[in-house]
Formats: C-alpha cells, sequence, structure tokens
C-alpha cells in the first residue's frame, strides 16, 4: 500500500440536493466512508445536509454540518489534522472546495494528502481550454471549440465557428450556464447568464443529432484500467445526459465502436492518471461519410469513427452512481479503496463473492434510465429542456426486453403513468401539429408524443428526424404500440366473446405492460387481469443481478422482476421478512430525507430479528446498495409490483410510512388486498388523509382547524370566503401533476384562479380554506404505539404560514413558543393518536396564534423532518417507530427542549437559477430542492451558517431592497438599519428609497427594470454591484405590472442570493450583525449532543 | 416458427426459431460477452457449439459486410438468444441476423430464460444439445474429433508488406490476427494446420499458432511441427488453442475446463507483476501443467488457470485469451508488439 501512513481521512460532502447534484452523492460518501472504516482509518465528514445517510452516527466518526467551503474546511482541518482527504465523492462542490484549499497552500501548509486522482489533473480536467489542448496533444478528438473569458470574444467565436454553436461554461456543475445557441441573439444571451457564474465559457461546433456515449473507468495506482460501464443517452447530443433517457449498456454500437470509444476513454484516463473513478463522455456520429470497403479491402473501418470527447468528471458523478446501479459494481467504494493505493486485483467481488473487482461486468439484462422532471411546480419555468439540467430526480427500470425495463421506467416516475402511452397528456391539445411539434421540441412529455406518433402512423424515419433517437430505440417503442394497436384489433373483432388467451397476455407482460394498462385496453380492471395472469400462471421470475451474467454462482441478494424468464434466482424469505417500501425518485417534495428514513427502518428491522426486503427504483439513493438490507428489488413502488414481490416472498408485512407519501398512497389497496400493514391501520391513514373525514375527526376532538369547504362554482366561492374573510387558501381537489394551491387575496383573483382551474366540476370541486395571516407554524413529529404517544418533538418555522413546510427555515430547540402552546400541543398530538390508534411515526403541521392552535395536515408517517430532529437530538425516531411495530411496550423517550444548549435550523436549498423563467419566491407550493441544517451556540450563527451552505454568501458589494406596501416598510425599518451599520452601499426601488432616506438609512434610487432609465435594477445587478437582495411583496396590494417578478427573476439570473420572506431576510440581517465568522467555535456534531 | 432446445440426458426447451429451418446439435456453450456477435459468431473456435449469448438482446445493429467477420461463414451449429431484434440500426448493417442464418442455413432460437441454461451449463458442466427444427436428428460431441482440419485454410497465402516475415499455422483463425500483424508491418504467410514449414522451405522470422476449435490433443500434427520448431528456437507465438499446442509440444499438459471461459472480461494478472489485463477468452481447455523451461506468464484472476506461459530464455510465448479481440477489449494487442520487438532482425 502507498498509503500506510493514512490514519484519519478528510470527507467533503456535496452539500444540500440541488438540480445537477443531487442523492448520488450521498451514495458516493456513504460508500466512501464504509471502504475507509474497513481499513481501520477514521473518517471526518464535512456535510450539512442533515438528510443524508452518510452523516448518520454508525457512518464517519466525526461528522461536521458545516458548509462545504475553503473558509469551514480549512479550520476543521486546523481542528482534526486529518493525514489526507477526499475530494472526489462529493461531487462539484467538493470539487470546487478542494482545489480551492489547494491553490490557497492550505492543503500543502497542513501536510494534508490528496487522495486519488491528482489535484493538477483535477485542475486541468476542469479547465475546458486547457483540457482541449491536452486531449490534442494525446491525439484525441475534441469538437472545434474555443474558450472565452469576456461576451466580445464569445460573439466572435461563435461568429467564426458558424451556428448553432454549444456553450459550456467551466467550473459549474450539470451543464449550468450551458446552452446551444442557433445565432448571435441567442449566444448573447446565453453568454450574459454563464458569465455570471463562471468566468470562463468554451464555445463549441454543436454536432447536430450526434450520438452521446459515456464510459465509466476506473483506474488504480498500477495503471490497471477498467470500464465498468457503458451507456448510450437514447436522446441526442444536445440534451444534458442528466436530461436524457439513458440505457446500459450501449445498444446500437458495434463491436468496434464499443472498443476503439473504451480504449479512448482509457488512454485519457492513463494520461491524466486517474486514481479511482473517471467518466468520459462521447459524441459520435452514426451517419459518417465514410469510403466503402470492398471484402478484403485496406481501409481500416477506424478512419470512418467521428467521434469527440464532450465532457470528463475526475470524480464519482450522477453517471457513475447510475452505472453502479445498473451493474452492481460499486464504484464509489473501489475508487475508494484505490484511492488508498490498493491494486484492482486485491478487492475481492462482493457481488459474486468468488471473483474480483479487477473486471468489467457483464450485464444479461437492459437498464433505462429516465429522469423525472417537476417542471410544472415551478410557476413560469420553460418546459423545454436542453444542454442544462432541469431534472430533480430519476429512476431506474430493469428487464430483459428494452420494451420492459423502458416501460418499467416510466411507471417508477410515479406520476401515474401506466407506460410509454398515455392518453392523457393530449386530451384537450389535439390539433394536428401537436404530436411533431413535441417531437421536435424536447420536454418531459417527448417520450409520450414519440407513441402517439406511431398511433398516428407517422414512419420511424420521420420521428428520428425529428427527434435525433436512433431508430433502433424508435422501433422497439413501435413494437409496444403495436402490441397495443393489435389488442384493440382482437376486441373489436368480437367484443362478446372476446378472452385474452395465455399467449398474447405473456407477450404483454414480457414487453412490460402493466396490468393496469392491459386491462384499460380492453375495458377490465387491473386487478381482474391480475386474477386473470395468476390463473393462467403467468407469473414474473426474480432475477439476480450479479455482475457476471451467471458465469459464476453468486451470492448477491441484488434483485430485480422479470416476466422474459421461467426460474427464480432465489427462494422466498418467508416470514423473517419484512417488506420495506422506499420513496421512489427524488422530486420537489420528496427527497433524500425518506431514503434516510428507508435505510433505517432496513437496519433497524435487524434489531427485531426480522430481514429487511427493500423496494425501491431510484439509482441515487443509499437504499439501493445491496449491502443496506437482506434482500434489494430494483423494483416499480406500484401497487402491482409491490404485490408480485410480497405474494412471493410471504414476508411477515409491509411497512408503508417510512418512503414518504408514494408508499403510503399503497396503504389502502395493499391491506385491501389482503397483506399486512404494519403499524397504523390503513383505514386511519385514510381517515387522516380524506380531508372530510380528517375534519369531522378534528371536530370531534375539538381541535380547532382553519375553516374551509369544497365549491363547484365561483358564487358561492365568493360568499364562503368573504364569509370567513380573504385571504383563502385555494386548492383544486384533482390536478394532473402539480398540486396548484394558492392563497388568494380578493374577488377577482379567486375567479381568475377558478378559471384558470379549469378541472373545476361536480366531479372535482375546488377546496378552499381560511388563510390565517401572521400565525406562527409548528411542526410536531412523534412515534406511537398502540395510541399511546412514544416520543414527541416541536420545531418551529422562522417564516410565518404561507411558506410551504418544506421550504420554510425549521428551527431545534423552538425559541419562540409558549410553554401553554406547547402544552396544548401535546394535549392535541395526544388526542390525534389516541383517536386513530396510532403505531408509528406521524407528523402535524400547525399553525399558532397567540394560544390557539390549528391543526393544517396530519401525515401518519414519517415526514421530511424526521432525519433532522433525529440527528439533532439523538433519538432515532424511526428505530422507535420500528420498535413500536413490534410492539415492544415502549417507554416514552423524554425530551426536554430546554436541555439543549445549542440551536439548530434547518433551511432549505433552491435551484431556481436553473429554471429559466420560474419566480423564485416563497410560497405555498414547495419549490426547494433540498435542504441543510447547522447547529450553533445561538440562532443566528446556526442559521448564517446554513445559509452559508445553500449558496446564501456574505454580502460585501452592496444590498438591494425593494419593500412592498407601507407596513413591510415600518416592519423591516429595524432590519434595514441593521444592514446599514454593515457599510455597504443600499440600493432601492423609488418608494422604498424615499422611505428608508426618510428615517436615515441612506438608499440610492434605482429605476425598476420596465422603466428603462439611469441608473437601473439592471445595470446595477449586472455590473455585480449588488451581492445582497431582498424583495418583499404586500400580496394585498394589486398591481398592474408584475415588476416583483422581474426583479427576483433577474437577481437569481445574475447568481445574487435573494430573499423574499421577511422573517427570513430580518433573521439573515440579524446574523450577518451579530454573528463574527472568524470567532465561532468549529464543532462537529458529537460536541453539539 | 418453433423449435426446441434438448439437452442431451436433460430438459426440453421450447422457442422460436429466426433462422433457417434445419435442426442442428453440438456442444452447448455460452458466452457472457455483450458486444460484436458478427465477430463472434464467425469465430472458427466456436466450430461445433451451439452459442448462448446471454447478453438478452441480440441483432441490434443487424450483420456488416464481409470485411468485418472474422472468417467467411458463420461457424456456430445455432445461436439461443433471449430477444432476437430484427430491426437492426447502424450504417454498416447489410443484413438482419435471421437473414444471415437463413442464407447460411443455421437455426437461431429465441428462448426467454437464457440465465437459466446458462445456469445449467455452469453447475453440470459443458452439455451437448441440440436443436430441432424440422425432423429430430441425434446428438453430436465436437470433442470426439478433430474439428481443425474443416477450418483451417487448404493451401498458403500471404498478405502483407512488412519486413519481417510471421508464419500463422492456421488452426482456425480469426482474421484479426492477421489484420493485427499486417497492420504492424509485418508480411504474413498463413499455412494449413498440418503443413511442414521446414520442409516446404518457407523463410519466416517466426511462427505464431493461431486459435481454433475443440480439443488441442486431436491437433497431433500441428504438436509435431511445434516441437520442430521448438527444437530449431524459432521464435514463437501462441494464441488461445495455439497456447496449448506450444504447451503440449514443450512437455506439457492440458485438461477441459468444467464449462469453460468464453466471455470479453476474463482478468489476467501477469505473473511477477501488479497489472491485471481485461481479455476476451474462448475456449473449453486450458493448461494444466506448464512445461519445462518455461514460466507462467499470466494467470487468471478469477479461478487461478494458466492464461499463458513465456519461455526462460527464448522468444517463445503463448497466451490462452486473444491479444486481437474482436469481439472484447483491446487491452492485450500488446502482446503481438511484445512479440515481434523479441524477435530480432
Amino acid at each position: 500500500m502507498i498509503h500506510n501512513s493514512i490514519k484519519k481521512v478528510l470527507i467533503l460532502g456535496s452539500g444540500a440536493l440541488k438540480i445537477g447534484e443531487a442523492g448520488e452523492f450521498d451514495y458516493s460518501g456513504s460508500q466512501a466512508i464504509k471502504a475507509l472504516k474497513e481499513e481501520g482509518i477514521k473518517t471526518v465528514l464535512v456535510n450539512p445536509n442533515i438528510a443524508t445517510i452518510q452523516t448518520s452516527e454508525f457512518l464517519a466518526d466525526e461528522v461536521y454540518f458545516l458548509p462545504v467551503n475553503d473558509f469551514f474546511v480549512e479550520k476543521i482541518i486546523k481542528k482534526e489534522r486529518p493525514d489526507g482527504i477526499f475530494l472526489s465523492f462529493g461531487g462539484q462542490t467538493a470539487l470546487n472546495c478542494g482545489i480551492s484549499l489547494f491553490k490557497k497552500g492550505i492543503l500543502g501548509k497542513h501536510n494534508v494528502v490528496v487522495l486519488g486522482t491528482p489535484v493538477v489533473s483535477i485542475i486541468l480536467s476542469e479547465d475546458r481550454k486547457k483540457f482541449a489542448g491536452h486531449l490534442r496533444k494525446i491525439k484525441v478528438n475534441t469538437p472545434p471549440s474555443k474558450s472565452a473569458i469576456s461576451l466580445k470574444a464569445g460573439l466572435k467565436i461563435g461568429q467564426n465557428l458558424e451556428y448553432p454553436v454549444m456553450v459550456r461554461s467551466a467550473f459549474a456543475l450539470g451543464g449550468q450556464g450551458s446552452g446551444i445557441a442557433k445565432n448571435r441573439r441567442d449566444l448573447k444571451e446565453i453568454l450574459q447568464k454563464a458569465f455570471s457564474f463562471s468566468g470562463q465559457v468554451l464555445i463549441e461546433k454543436y454536432l447536430h443529432h450526434y450520438k452521446e456515449v459515456e464510459y465509466e473507468v476506473v483506474r488504480d495506482a498500477y495503471d490497471n484500467c477498467v470500464t465498468v460501464c457503458n451507456m448510450e443517452n437514447m436522446d441526442p447530443l444536445g440534451i444534458h445526459t442528466g436530461e436524457s433517457i439513458v440505457i446500459a449498456p450501449s445498444q446500437t454500437l458495434t463491436n468496434f465502436e464499443y472498443h476503439f470509444l473504451r480504449e479512448t476513454a482509457i488512454k485519457i484516463v492513463r494520461s491524466l492518471k486517474i486514481v479511482g473513478e473517471c467518466n468520459v463522455q462521447f459524441a459520435l456520429n452514426p451517419r459518417p461519410l465514410m469510403p466503402e470497403h470492398s471484402d478484403g479491402g485496406q481501409a481500416a473501418p477506424k478512419n470512418g469513427l467521428e467521434y469527440y470527447v464532450i465532457e470528463l468528471n475526475a470524480r464519482l458523478s450522477r453517471s457513475s452512481a447510475l452505472a453502479s446501479k445498473a451493474t452492481g459494481y460499486p464504484l464509489a467504494y473501489v475508487a475508494a479503496k484505490l484511492a488508498l493505493g490498493k491494486n484492482l486485483t486485491e478487492l475481492k467481488n462482493s457481488v459474486t463473492k468468488a471473483t474480483q473487482f479487477c473486471f468489467e461486468p457483464a450485464l444479461d439484462y437492459v437498464t433505462v434510465k429516465i429522469p423525472r422532471w417537476d417542471i410544472d411546480k415551478f410557476k413560469g419555468a420553460e418546459e423545454i429542456i436542453g444542454s442544462s439540467m432541469k431534472s430533480v430526480g430519476e429512476v431506474m427500470g430493469i428487464g430483459r426486453t428494452f420494451e420492459e425495463a423502458y416501460q418499467k421506467a416510466i411507471r417508477m416516475l410515479d406520476l401515474d403513468f401506466e407506460g410509454a402511452v398515455d392518453e392523457r397528456i393530449f386530451k384537450g391539445r389535439l390539433q394536428e401539429s401537436l404530436t411533431r411539434e413535441l417531437l421536435e421540441k424536447p420536454t418531459p412529455n417527448r417520450m409520450f408524443a414519440i407513441s402517439r406518433a406511431f398511433y398516428e402512423k407517422i414512419t420511424v424515419g420521420e420521428v428520428r428526424s425529428l427527434t435525433g433517437i436512433d431508430p433502433w430505440f424508435l422501433y422497439r417503442i413501435r413494437n409496444i404500440v403495436d402490441s397495443e394497436i393489435r389488442l384493440r384489433k382482437l376486441l373489436r373483432r368480437d367484443k362478446k366473446k372476446f378472452q385474452l388467451d395465455r399467449d398474447t397476455l405473456l407477450n404483454l407482460k414480457q414487453l412490460g405492460f402493466s396490468d393496469k394498462r392491459i386491462g384499460s385496453l380492453i375495458g377490465l380492471t387491473g386487478l381482474s387481469i391480475r386474477k386473470l395472469r395468476k390463473k393462467l400462471k403467468i407469473l414474473p421470475y426474480v432475477f439476480q443481478i450479479d455482475t457476471l451474467a451467471g458465469e459464476f454462482p453468486a451470492k448477491t441478494n441484488y434483485l430485480y422482476l422479470t416476466y422474459n424468464g421461467q426460474h427464480n434466482d432465489v427462494s422466498p424469505t418467508g416470514k423473517d421478512g419484512v417488506i420495506v417500501l422506499g420513496s421512489g425518485p427524488y422530486r420537489i417534495g420528496s427527497s433524500v430525507e425518506f431514503d434516510w428514513t428507508c435505510v433505517n427502518t432496513a437496519l433497524s428491522l435487524k434489531d427485531n430479528g426480522k430481514k429487511s426486503i427493500v423496494i425501491n427504483c431510484n439509482p441515487e439513493t443509499v437504499s439501493t446498495d445491496y449491502d443496506m438490507s437482506d434482500k434489494l428489488y430494483f423494483e416499480e413502488l406500484t401497487f402491482e409490483r409491490i404485490a408480485d414481490i410480497y405474494e412471493y416472498e410471504n414476508p411477515y408485512g409491509v411497512i408503508v410510512s417510512v418512503g414518504g407519501q408514494t408508499p403510503n398512497n399503497r396503504a389502502k389497496a395493499l391491506k385491501k388486498y389482503g397483506f399486512n400493514i404494519l403499524g397504523t391501520d390503513p383505514l386511519n391513514i385514510d381517515r387522516a388523509e380524506n380531508r372530510g373525514k380528517f375534519s369531522a375527526l378534528l371536530d370531534k376532538l375539538s381541535i380547532m382547524q382553519p375553516q374551509w369547504d369544497q365549491f363547484t362554482d365561483l358564487p358561492s366561492s365568493i360568499a364562503f370566503a368573504k364569509r370567513v374573510g380573504f385571504p383563502v387558501l385555494a386548492r383544486p381537489s384533482y390536478v394532473l401533476s402539480g398540486s396548484n394551491m394558492m392563497i388568494v387575496y380578493s374577488d377577482e383573483e379567486l375567479e381568475e384562479y377558478l378559471k384558470k382551474a379549469s378541472l373545476v366540476s361536480k366531479e372535482y370541486p375546488i377546496t378552499i380554506s381560511k388563510f390565517i395571516e401572521d400565525a406562527k407554524e409548528i411542526e410536531v413529529d412523534c412515534v406511537s404505539e398502540k395510541g399511546e404517544i412514544k416520543a414527541f418533538i416541536v420545531s418551529e418555522h422562522i417564516e410565518n404560514a404561507g411558506v410551504h413546510s418544506g421550504d420554510a427555515t425549521i428551527v431545534f430547540p423552538p425559541q419562540k413558543i409558549y410553554v401553554e402552546t406547547l402544552r396544548r400541543l401535546r394535549k392535541v398530538a395526544e388526542d390525534v393518536s389516541r383517536a386513530l390508534s396510532i403505531t408509528g411515526p406521524f407528523n402535524i403541521q400547525c399553525l399558532a396564534r397567540d394560544n390557539d392552535i390549528f391543526v393544517i395536515e396530519i401525515n401518519l408517517r414519517s415526514s421530511r423532518t424526521f432525519p433532522f430532529i433525529s440527528k439533532v437530538t439523538g433519538v432515532n425516531f424511526i428505530k422507535l417507530a420500528v420498535d413500536a411495530f413490534f410492539g415492544k411496550k415502549l417507554t416514552e423517550v423524554a425530551i426536554n427542549l430546554s436541555g439543549y444548549n445549542f440551536v439548530a435550523t434547518k433551511v432549505a436549498q433552491f435551484s431556481f437559477a436553473r429554471l429559466t423563467g420560474a419566480d423564485p419566491v416563497l410560497d405555498v407550493e414547495m419549490s426547494s430542492t433540498g435542504e441543510v441544517a447547522c447547529f450553533g451556540d445561538t440562532l443566528e450563527e446556526a442559521f448564517l451558517k446554513a445559509e452559508l451552505s445553500v449558496g446564501g454568501r456574505i454580502p460585501k458589494k452592496g444590498a438591494f431592497l425593494s419593500l412592498g406596501g407601507e407596513q413591510n416598510k415600518i416592519e423591516f425599518l429595524e432590519s434595514a438599519q441593521r444592514l446599514f451599520m454593515l457599510k455597504i452601499p443600499i440600493y432601492s426601488t423609488e418608494n422604498t428609497a424615499k422611505f428608508l432616506n426618510k428615517h436615515g438609512v441612506k438608499a440610492k434610487k434605482l429605476y425598476k427594470i420596465h422603466e428603462n432609465k439611469s441608473p437601473n435594477i439592471i445595470e446595477v445587478f449586472k455590473r455585480g454591484k449588488v451581492d445582497l437582495a431582498i424583495n418583499i411583496v404586500d400580496r394585498n396590494l394589486k398591481k398592474d405590472i408584475n415588476d416583483d417578478f422581474d426583479i427576483r427573476r433577474f437577481a437569481v439570473d445574475q447568481n445574487i442570493p435573494l430573499f423574499t420572506n421577511k422573517k427570513k431576510a430580518e433573521l439573515f440581517i440579524k446574523a450577518l450583525v451579530e454573528v463574527d465568522l472568524r470567532k465561532i467555535p468549529v464543532k462537529p456534531w458529537s460536541e453539539y449532543i | 416458427m418453433a423449435g426446441r432446445l434438448i439437452f442431451k440426458g436433460g430438459p426440453t426447451f421450447e422457442g422460436k426459431n429466426f433462422g433457417a429451418t434445419v435442426s442442428s446439435a453440438g456442444e452447448l456453450v455460452f458466452s457472457t460477452g455483450m458486444m460484436g456477435y458478427p465477430e463472434s459468431l464467425t469465430d472458427p473456435s466456436y466450430k461445433g457449439q451451439i452459442l448462448i449469448l446471454t447478453y438478452p438482446l441480440v441483432g441490434n445493429y443487424g450483420v456488416p459486410e464481409k470485411y468485418f467477420w472474422e472468417s467467411d461463414t458463420i461457424m456456430v451449429s445455432g445461436l439461443i438468444v433471449s430477444n432476437y431484434i430484427d430491426t437492426p440500426s447502424h450504417y454498416q448493417s447489410r443484413k438482419t441476423l435471421s437473414e444471415w442464418f437463413l442464407e447460411e442455413g443455421k437455426p437461431i432460437l429465441e428462448i426467454k430464460d437464457t440465465r437459466l441454461l446458462t445456469q445449467m451449463i455452469r453447475d453440470k458442466g459443458s452439455v451437448l444439445a441440440k436443436i430441432l427444427i424440422d425432423k429430430d436428428i441425434d446428438f453430436y460431441d465436437p470433442n470426439k474429433e478433430s474439428l481443425i482440419e474443416k477450418v483451417s485454410v487448404d493451401k498458403p497465402n500471404v498478405m502483407g508488406k512488412g519486413k519481417k516475415k510471421i508464419l500463422l499455422i492456421d488452426c482456425g483463425a480469426k482474421r484479426n490476427i492477421r489484420k493485427s500483424l499486417v497492420g504492424k508491418g509485418v508480411t504474413i504467410t498463413t499455412i494449413p494446420w498440418n503443413l511442414d514449414p521446414f520442409k516446404e522451405g518457407f523463410n519466416f522470422d517466426g511462427i505464431v499458432i493461431s486459435n481454433g476449435p475443440g480439443d488441442p490433443k486431436f491437433a497431433g500434427k500441428t504438436v509435431q511441427i511445434i516441437k520442430k520448431a521448438l527444437s530449431k528456437k524459432v521464435p514463437m507465438l501462441g494464441v488461445c488453442l495455439g497456447h496449448q499446442l506450444l504447451a503440449l509440444a514443450a512437455g506439457g499438459d492440458t485438461k477441459k475446463l468444467k464449462y469453460g471461459h468464453r466471455s470479453q472480461n476474463q482478468p489476467c494478472i501477469m505473473e511477477g507483476s501488479n497489472r491485471c489485463f481485461i481479455t476476451t477468452q474462448n475456449h473449453g481447455f486450458y493448461v494444466s501443467h506448464v512445461p519445462q523451461g518455461f514460466s507462467p506468464w499470466f494467470t487468471n484472476a478469477n479461478d487461478g488457470t494458466n492464461e499463458g506461459i513465456i519461455h526462460k530464455s527464448l522468444p517463445i510465448m503463448s497466451v490462452q485469451f486473444h491479444p486481437e479481440a474482436m469481439p472484447g477489449p483491446t487491452d492485450a494487442g500488446f502482446i503481438f508488439d511484445y512479440f515481434l520487438d523479441r524477435i530480432k532482425k
């Protein structure tokens, strides 16, 4: 071993989940820590993302919930004195931090060795211009390109290269600031945005409809190199690989193409002296003009391969997480071992337990990854997808036909799609050109436009020329559509006598059709197809993912189901087994926190003598690491699939309450089908989720709730709103996606809202409830056993009601809750717990005004705050919940809110910059993509650290203030005066400036964007004179022009930290004034609790 | 059209035929390689064998023109796949896999659970089997006869114009052995497996003994030629079957593997180094005893079997894997360079 002197290693995490940097780094960091621990090396982790598994007590020896930047990491290095540092397991955040630590000489000064790939190689690979030069030197093709550091230079390059051109910004994650410019105007726009994030951009020739192929390469310090996986993007070049449908292994490459690119990838990796893992992305021309070869001719086909290297990540990446799950090869674990100087051949293959890791996995299945987008959750956001990431999560379908894997993956998205065909998307949008338009303009719905095109008899050739998708994929999708058409024809021929025969049904199942879809095609329910299927003995089989395609007997528990088989690789677990339903794809509102709950449940089952059987389908998760559970089914979380697995495994029961809302939604159907649901009875879950039943329950228990009712027309809605008084909260009871909730302040707004929510009808009424203004919002998290509370905890929001709890800043222990309020909250929790006879986790969301408590929501499942409250109190709520499931007769855990000598705050991470056009305002709809939490001796210290962790900055240049309405101005004055003490220039819009100057706060007036006069907000923002923007709106004021939106959006586009909530902005300013970062103590988690 | 796969003394599997309406028998083997079915199917080492591809989707990029094949015809007796793809997409594709098999009169059977077939071979060892499409036929054991004469050239031929002159003993050589050597500036004379080059007066600097099908012990004539070459200290490189033949000629021994190595991901460690190479393999026999005067050169990291031998002082060496790749990784291509470098000129 090279590094046998290494005793302690510092691992940099990736911080909050954001678009472009998500759960995959919890997976890679967790594996790295495991790999180090096995070697007896002490691990110190820096990661403020409290919802992750890597920050659990059973992994790293010390955890610092602090921002991953050089300022804090240097302090940690001084304190911990690590021998080595891992830079490549925490995404771009960790890499950038590491480069900065290196460049500032901090690592050298403290004798910290960078383990793995040399830092100079990382720097080279991150500098687009130098890297392109390096590739040219080793005779590897890169697209004709030039880098620019100014707008002017960039525009000139664009002209010289000829449009269209592709812009990529250096040192940015997930393609941020990238784009395709068809002309000078496009280019100018993209460049302006790119330069706000990055000092350097690369402009290159756009390779229209090239294939995109990537390789995951592993290299050890002895120059052994393997490619663990190659992947082919179904979408052509131009759509970011994170936005593409990706298939592993590649499908349309010949042996020569595959191995030429493999060899090239290895050549690059060797030239960079990578030690660990590296991802190389290629563009490949699918139709090169090449001379014909006559038999035995001399022309080597090499000359015909037109390829370019388009991207390289000298670190673990989203793709490497995907490759790990697609092959069963634990890339991050292996990379960590190699970084310690191990030889690939020393590492035993933990999947087969018979071979070793110096090999390239052979797959006997295909995997299809599909991104999950939530673009429609963001008001105003552009739907189109391209070279910059917008997706918030992903799923991976595994099958033995492409069709099976593809249709599985579509269902895994958990958007109520049944497979490759979905009619609802096109409902009410039936114009002729629509299909072609949707094919040409890539959006999240393009996959359904493809199947629709084949229904409309559009040819494969035309679909290819519109989409750039290789015909191979299109033929497979057409095969799905053709099967549907054949079935429809059979049915039409004789509707009365029609019966599904075994061959037809089996064939449909082998192509990945769901029972429900088959049923809907012939007018039956999914359940009746299930019944028929079982009668005909058409069942899915359990196959292992064993990395060697069956060549060696493997002891792996990594499983999937397929209809393209006739044997099972493993035997059922039986009554020792308990199924744990995971959370599915990460999305707005459900993310890594539910992976933490799921993993902790699997681990806690062991303590109860049970074997865990995890079902999940998200390749970014730790719960889908095969060493986290006794069995892992990488499968759909649909009723059909859960039931298949349940019937095969015949377990003790299934846990539905630890994976967020998706598993919770399955509870009722699973119970009805006769399965044993651990914990609270699904009938009682329904009583909490059905608005009417729940309201009646609260009334019965004399618990207050905001007044509400359901309406099917405008007059009665307005009458209700007037009676309870505006503002009211309106929401449709049925929407396809996105819940479209809104606070309404007037008759006109309500009318407008109803018009927009065109789905309002007798069938789908609208719910309107009184919105209680200036109320405090409180989270209550509990665990109960047979109705009795065994753990009870309260945390409070900084923002007043009106900000979604997922976006809110949450504080523990609560700082501003009356003792009387606490007493009442306890009473509410006890009453609800008994009434619903709760066993397991639950969460209550309450509003408090004075001492009145209004309950707004109860979830009979673990909530988003579970990892946070568990980690700040040291009481593992999931472990308690699992013990409660097994009737352990727990004694209540005493949590003394005044017994903590710290304050912890959880702060949301927003990714608005990536969502062009979205309104970056805090509202009742959730829009954050992740979260962090920090500890501090005071609220201000904890909050400031957390805010700095999610992209906040200490303003040094100037602050911009725009305060709508008289009330806001008066309330914010004290904060404005504090801000003034920071001695940075303050800029304001007209009225705010007038008000501030009148009250002794010197503020420079700026014209609004639409006023087109100087000094204008635009120029001040663009020139980088502002590094804090505060825009507080008075929602009671109706404006003709939405200039506030323009301000907010422009601030985000210029990468200026933005606050839109008064309470949060006030706390930030207070923290800026009161907290001196140089003086605050740097303490690990273990020193707080 | 329906067809059946029948294991000798074992179960029957129902399938769907996409190839010719012809029954076929042979040794049933599996390959876990995911790439390059046109190259594999034309590899003469597969002579007499029914091949199961464990990668389920086969036919994706069709069949290219002959130039890209490893020999002039389909060598396998039959093909078993899980999901036959009849809609290829590739600019080099000239016909579908089905059309090719129809032309050459061989069956392709689609049987969904190829993983089960693989596991059965893995657990029981190599088996004989037959694909029945039209009429019943007898089982056939290719290991009981010499297959080499069926795949070797009839008469010598010359390729390339290089200074170095290499003689290739063709026991069923893959085309890319020749292409690789010619690419390295070598004149290559291919001779039949049983032609004694010393009698015929060929002018050469070294000998390459090719890959080929079946049990090496049937190639007595080639072994005799190698023995002669050894005594004359001619530089030699054996590939796959050629490796086994060199070992036999030098006094070593060979045995049959339980179910062979047929894949593109076999890790081979170079003895005395930290280096491991990912190699393509296709063999049912292995060198069980390294001959005197030779050292083990490569060893399989998975099962510890010998993967190469090298003479302690002379430029005589052989490898069990395929340095010419096609299909599979190109990592071992340096073996040719090493061999050519060691031939003094």
